[in-house]
């Protein structure tokens, strides 16, 4: 464990304020965005994307494709794997289940030099991959998943044909908390505990937040760890921001069940303003030009802090 | 006519035997889809799901894109209407090779609405990559699992189970039509169990002098059938079409489809289930108050041709009417 040390962290922390950063300046950019998944999650994807996925080093950050069309006949599935495992044996899958947290994954890409970050040009614009909700042709992604609920039930899927093939590498699966209200998640937690996919991983940011608002009016999930638990997987539940407990909590042995880690977090960590936007967390939009000021501004004094 | 029971289980069983990468998913309903068998001879090859199709389907999807081919295997209802945006994401988005068994078409079960698949293929014909098969007898109950396998993409089949005749000596072939008579008064186009039906009338045809051509289909999409079209263009009377589901969506509407953009001016004459939910009953009985057995072929045949048909009872072929609860049978369903 020597590797995820205090210096490993605060490089982590140093991505996930970039990943961050990166967000809002789009955010303000495309007049909207899904800034608070960035707040909740970047130190996860920051941890994930620097070192505790075994992934091989990509030389040069690499450009997004173009939308090559739907596959089909004649169209084979392109994914955005290359950004990630290039599906190469010895390291770990991906799969990351709520689409709408693709504008961080891409942040993450450029923070730790996978993707060039000429690519963001392509965002959220016609004809390119980088996505606003992202799908599998999207960089960092390799299933689609913007249905919530489906990406475990894939991942599941691609984990026990792993072990079907011998395959010793492990299926990171990320997950944020609304959607594993859905029963689909449910039945995936079942069907992974009772078929011992361990080595498939999930890890969970719980940041309270739906599209309707704070997940607990809208619906509990609580105690969410024991249902885990309940439901036969190996859970540990940590405080959200905190790289080296992320990489701890990851280390916990797990054998014959799936491993789960979730992570406590702030939808406004790191830019604390957003929680004047309370309840509303889900997407931050400008319905006043004022209002995108006032961001712009603040995104401006931060970066020349 | 040759009885044969519990085909699948058998056939599936030697038909796996030398295909590592197939594997049987099923949802707590082994035996009733006849992969029992299978389960039994390949246990490491095949996964119990429990009562939880939309995690099934996802996961077949998963497990399909690492290069393996996942045969699931439940009830038609609990395949299209549980987890169809489970299918269209996890599955034909990817356009993965998950191939779908969907037991109990239409009629073909006692359970009820919540057991009678009357619109799958509607709604499977309409996702893209999708490709929907049929099956009318023994032979194409044997056929599909090669035909399916053949198919890069998913495959989505109307699946029989129990006791079945054998109706072809011909194997089944994708895209095919089968042609089972020619003449150039009326057209029939069938599909499933209500082949067996369309057969029992061709006594009748034959006395009454009407020359009749006669189709099954087992290759619901992609539906391109040029000669079919020919022959109903050339028809004098139009075509009528025969189904064990409702007649929005499918096979008829696919005819209606075809016809139309060819120009055909033909009547067309949809025998099916019109739109509306069936309920617990025996087959004989839904297809007579349902109108999709040979009843209602020779009155519609009767209405194309505006002459009454001269037949008596014995005029009519054998039918095939599948014991209620047999050996053959899980359960009474």
């Amino acid at each position: 464990m020597s590797k995820f040390d205090k210096k490993w962290e605060k490089e982590v922390l140093e991505i996930a304020d970039g990943i961050r950063m990166r967000v809002f300046q789009h955010t303000v950019e495309q007049n909207g965005g899904y800034l608070s998944q960035a707040c909740s999650s970047a130190e996860i994807f920051a941890a994930l994307y620097h070192g505790l996925m075994k992934l091989p080093k990509i030389k040069e950050p690499l450009m997004p494709d173009p939308w090559q069309g739907a596959p089909g006949p004649g169209n084979p599935i392109h994914t955005g794997i290359k950004f990630n495992s290039g599906g190469k044996a010895g390291y770990d899958r991906f799969i990351m289940s709520p689409a709408q947290y693709a504008l961080v994954v891409y942040a993450a890409l450029i923070e730790t030099g996978r993707m060039d970050e000429a690519g963001m040009e392509a965002y959220n614009k016609d004809g390119g991959s980088v996505e606003m909700i992202g799908a599998e042709h999207s960089p960092g992604m390799e299933v689609t998943t913007g249905s919530l609920g489906q990406g475990i039930s894939q991942a599941s899927g691609i984990a026990m044909a792993y072990k079907l093939k011998g395959r010793k590498e492990k299926v990171f699966v990320f997950l944020s908390d609304g959607e594993c209200q859905s029963g689909e998640f449910w039945e995936a937690l079942q069907a992974a505990s009772f078929h011992k996919l361990d080595n498939m991983i999930m890890v969970v940011d719980r940041n309270g937040c739906q599209c309707d608002g704070i997940m607990k009016p809208v619906m509990n999930i609580e105690p969410f760890d024991e249902r885990f638990r309940s439901f036969g997987c190996e859970c540990v539940r940590i405080k959200g921001h905190k790289p080296l407990l992320l990489a701890e909590a990851l280390s916990t042995p797990h054998r014959g069940k799936p491993l789960a880690v979730i992570l406590d977090t702030s939808p406004y960590h790191g830019l604390t303003f957003i929680k004047e936007r309370s309840p509303k967390f889900h997407y931050v939009r400008f319905t006043e030009p004022s209002q995108r000021e006032e961001y712009r501004a603040r995104y401006e004094a931060l970066v020349n802090g | 006519m040759e009885i044969l029971k519990r085909v699948h289980a058998k056939n599936l069983v030697k038909w796996a035997k030398n295909k590592p990468e197939v594997l049987v998913l099923s949802a707590d309903l082994t035996s009733s889809c006849e992969a029992d068998a299978f389960r039994d001879t390949y246990p490491d090859r095949f996964f119990s799901m429990g009562i939880a199709e939309q995690n099934m389907l996802s996961f077949a999807g998963g497990l399909a894109r690492e290069g393996f081919v996942p045969y699931v295997h439940t009830f038609a209802v609990f395949i299209y209407r549980r987890a169809l945006d489970q299918i269209a994401m996890s599955v034909a988005y990817p356009n993965v090779p998950v191939k779908m068994i969907g037991f109990l078409p239409g009629v073909t079960t006692p359970g009820g609405a919540t057991h009678q698949a009357i619109e799958d293929t509607a709604i499977m014909r309409s996702l893209p990559n999708m490709t929907v098969l049929e099956v009318g007898d023994a032979t194409e109950v044997e056929n599909v699992l090669d035909v399916s396998y053949k198919i890069p993409g998913p495959v989505y089949v109307r699946m029989l189970r129990g006791e079945l005749p054998r109706i072809f000596k011909t194997p089944m072939e994708f895209k095919k039509a089968r042609k089972l008579s020619e003449g150039k008064d009326l057209v029939i186009v069938s599909a499933g169990i209500c082949t067996e039906e369309m057969l029992r009338a061709v006594k009748v045809f034959e006395k009454n002098g009407l020359e009749v051509s006669m189709y099954h289909i087992s290759t619901l999409k992609p539906f391109e059938y040029p000669e079919i079209i020919e022959s109903i263009k050339k028809s004098k009377y139009g075509v009528i079409s025969m189904e064990n589901h409702t007649i929005i969506g499918g096979l008829g509407s696919c005819l209606a489809e075809c016809m139309a953009e060819e120009g055909v001016g033909k009547k067309l004459y949809r025998i099916g289930i019109e739109d509306s939910f069936l309920h617990g009953a025996s087959r004989p009985y839904l297809m007579k108050e349902y109108g999709i057995d040979v009843h209602a072929l020779l009155k519609t045949v009767e209405k194309a041709t505006k002459k009454k048909l001269k037949y008596k009872e014995e005029d009519l072929g054998e039918v095939f009417i599948p014991q209620l609860h047999s050996d053959a049978k899980a359960e009474a369903l």
